[in-house]
């Protein structure tokens, strides 16, 4: 029964999604939130951001997604109003970043891809002194410090130092910090690298909340996992440019099949396979260590494959995933 | 600029963790200067005829208040390498001070208020102190604390310009030993400028060290000259603004980028 309700929502699904790149939200005539045009970052002679495009709408959440070194916390921080554009415009919260900085950042929150928190206050405190440099009150900061430390599970913590908390929870408090002020907009560059499983999902569950009750997400990361749960619509980043854009499903639709099918072989077969497999798939990977048959159907590839007398040491047939997108777009994986 | 008193509140939030030993070694280290130096040594100088020599000023009398702005000195340089360089570079604060609507003016200003405050109480200590010693022979010598706070500013602000360079604390060891330590043993804090060699006479004259404690004595021991104070008072202000310029240069080529 499932099976026959699902080329229906898949139907469905793709009669909503535009035909044009989505660059822009589809529910305009709400201004967007960020607005980026040709944005440009330069340090010196390199070429940071190189002209990028692209619009968050209020409400959603956003994403860069690329490996390290592509732009993206670049431009998560010429959006945070610390680093001035070389070129371009860019616009958020409907103001200009050159002139109105402290009046944007009044309304951001920040969590930064390394935690900038003060080791020698302790957690309670953190939260007060954030809440002070944006002007409000001892007793509200406190307030506001007791809530959102119940928030992230650190409310047994208040009173300790920061040091000995864990990644996870310094990552929590960061971002308790960042939410001192009520923003409009909350940034978070790679918030969840560096972290174990556990950690991370308990992340996205508060991220996931924040996003339930109206908060505008802005996030970069080089977890395609990590963009498909989070984001409504991401752009890929890849050597200071957007080279693609659109929600998750999206993506995957426009460039990879439904399905992949895996197949690792023993040391030193993988060469001598020739052009046997080209029939059998839409489109081919070569990687180092496995071949990945890109088809609708992963079982019948795969099954192929076997009809063929070809004997791979294992084989996963799984749906496809960001990370097929990238490797569509680059050529590259994008954790090294 | 108002904003600058956020970063003074969280440097005052940092200090209230220590503030104990911090006030109580402010007021140790000068009983032990000036009982070692000022009456131990003091009294040998003062009994081979050095009083004469010192314009029929005890020993004691005479250190102290070199003693008073080389503490203001020295208080200035520690609390503008290290921290600055950890707000920077180790704890990235200035990072997250700037993620809200802080700018690096306000950075700055909260900062030198919060000199102004730590350098107020280290010199009202050593004051006191210098004042139980009765080495204070002027009611003009409450004067001597401005002075000594200037001192510590007309420091705080170029070595702050520095540190905000720095990408490692190596520079600050080069700092200590071959700027802040002969300034402090040269400048006419132990021994007046005229026992120097001529050729490097001048050269006293162009650190602020020099000038705080000609200042700060004039008005412990009583003896102000017009013309010189004015002149030792200027010199402190030409340092502390062109300090402010390079500091402010500094930090936004460091914090934005």
């Amino acid at each position: 029964m499932p099976n026959a309700d699902m080329p229906e929502a898949r139907a469905l699904s793709e009669a909503r999604a535009p035909s044009v790149t989505p660059v822009r939200p589809q529910r305009d005539p709400v201004p967007p939130l960020i607005e980026a045009r040709g944005l440009v970052k330069r340090f010196g002679s390199f070429l940071a951001v190189d002209g990028i495009d692209f619009d968050v709408a209020p409400g959603e959440a956003f994403g860069f997604l690329g490996p390290n070194g592509a732009g993206k916390t670049s431009t998560m921080r010429m959006i945070g109003c610390v680093s001035p554009a070389t070129g371009g415009s860019l616009r958020v919260l409907g103001m200009d970043p050159r002139v109105d900085g402290p009046r944007i950042r009044a309304r951001l929150g920040v969590v930064p891809q390394a935690d900038t928190l003060d080791m020698e206050l302790t957690v309670r405190e953190n939260l007060l002194i954030y809440g002070r440099y944006f002007d409000l009150s001892r007793r509200e900061a406190l307030r506001r410090a007791g809530d959102l430390l119940d928030f992230v599970q650190l409310g047994d913590r208040a009173d300790d130092e920061v040091e000995p908390l864990s990644g996870g929870m310094k990552r929590r408090l960061t971002i308790a910090r960042a939410l001192i002020n009520e923003p409009d907009l909350l940034l978070l560059d790679e918030p969840t690298t560096g972290l174990d499983p556990q950690a991370r999902h308990l992340l996205w569950d508060r991220l996931y909340r924040l996003k339930q009750r109206g908060v505008t997400l802005v996030l970069t990361t080089h977890y395609m996992d990590e963009a498909e749960q989070l984001c409504d619509r991401l752009v890929v980043m890849d050597k200071a440019r957007i080279v693609a854009a659109g929600s998750p499903r999206e993506l995957i639709e426009r460039y990879s099949t439904r399905e992949v099918a895996e197949l690792r072989f023993r040391p030193g077969e993988q060469d001598s396979l020739g052009g046997q497999l080209d029939p059998l798939a839409d489109r081919i990977e070569w990687l180092p260590d496995r071949v990945l048959l890109y088809a609708d159907d992963g079982e019948a590839a795969a099954e192929a494959v076997h009809a063929r007398g070809v004997r791979p040491e294992s084989v996963l047939v799984r749906r496809s995933s960001l990370e097929d997108v990238f490797l569509r777009l680059t050529g590259r994986s994008l954790v090294d | 600029m108002t904003a600058g008193v956020r970063v003074l509140e969280h440097n005052a939030m940092v200090y209230r963790r220590t503030w104990h030993g911090s006030v109580l070694s402010s007021l140790v280290s000068p009983v032990l200067f000036l009982a070692a130096m000022g009456i131990g040594l003091g009294g040998y100088v003062n009994r081979a005829g050095g009083a004469g020599a010192l314009g029929g000023v005890p020993y004691l009398a005479f250190l102290a208040p070199g003693l008073l702005a080389a503490q203001a000195m020295q208080t200035a340089a520690f609390e503008t390498t290290y921290p600055i360089m950890g707000k920077i570079v180790w704890d990235k604060l200035y990072e997250a001070m700037l993620a809200t609507p802080l700018t690096v003016r306000d950075l700055l200003a909260g900062e030198l208020e919060w000199l102004i405050v730590r350098l107020c109480i280290v010199c009202t200590a050593f004051l006191a102190v210098m004042t139980a010693f009765g080495a204070v022979r002027s009611p003009a010598g409450v004067l001597a604390l401005p002075v000594a706070v200037l001192t510590g500013l007309a420091f705080a602000t170029p070595i702050m310009a520095f540190s905000a360079t720095q990408r490692r604390d190596s520079g600050f060891n080069v700092l200590f030993r071959f700027g802040i330590t002969p300034l402090f043993l040269l400048s006419g804090t132990f021994f007046p400028l005229d026992q120097l060699p001529w050729v490097v006479r001048p050269l006293a004259f162009l650190t602020p060290l020099y000038h705080g404690v000609a200042l700060a004595r004039a008005l412990t021991l009583g003896q102000v000259d017009p013309i010189a104070a004015l002149a030792h008072l200027v010199a402190l202000l030409v340092f502390v603004a062109g300090g402010i310029v390079l500091t402010a240069a500094s930090f936004r080529r460091r914090l934005v980028v």
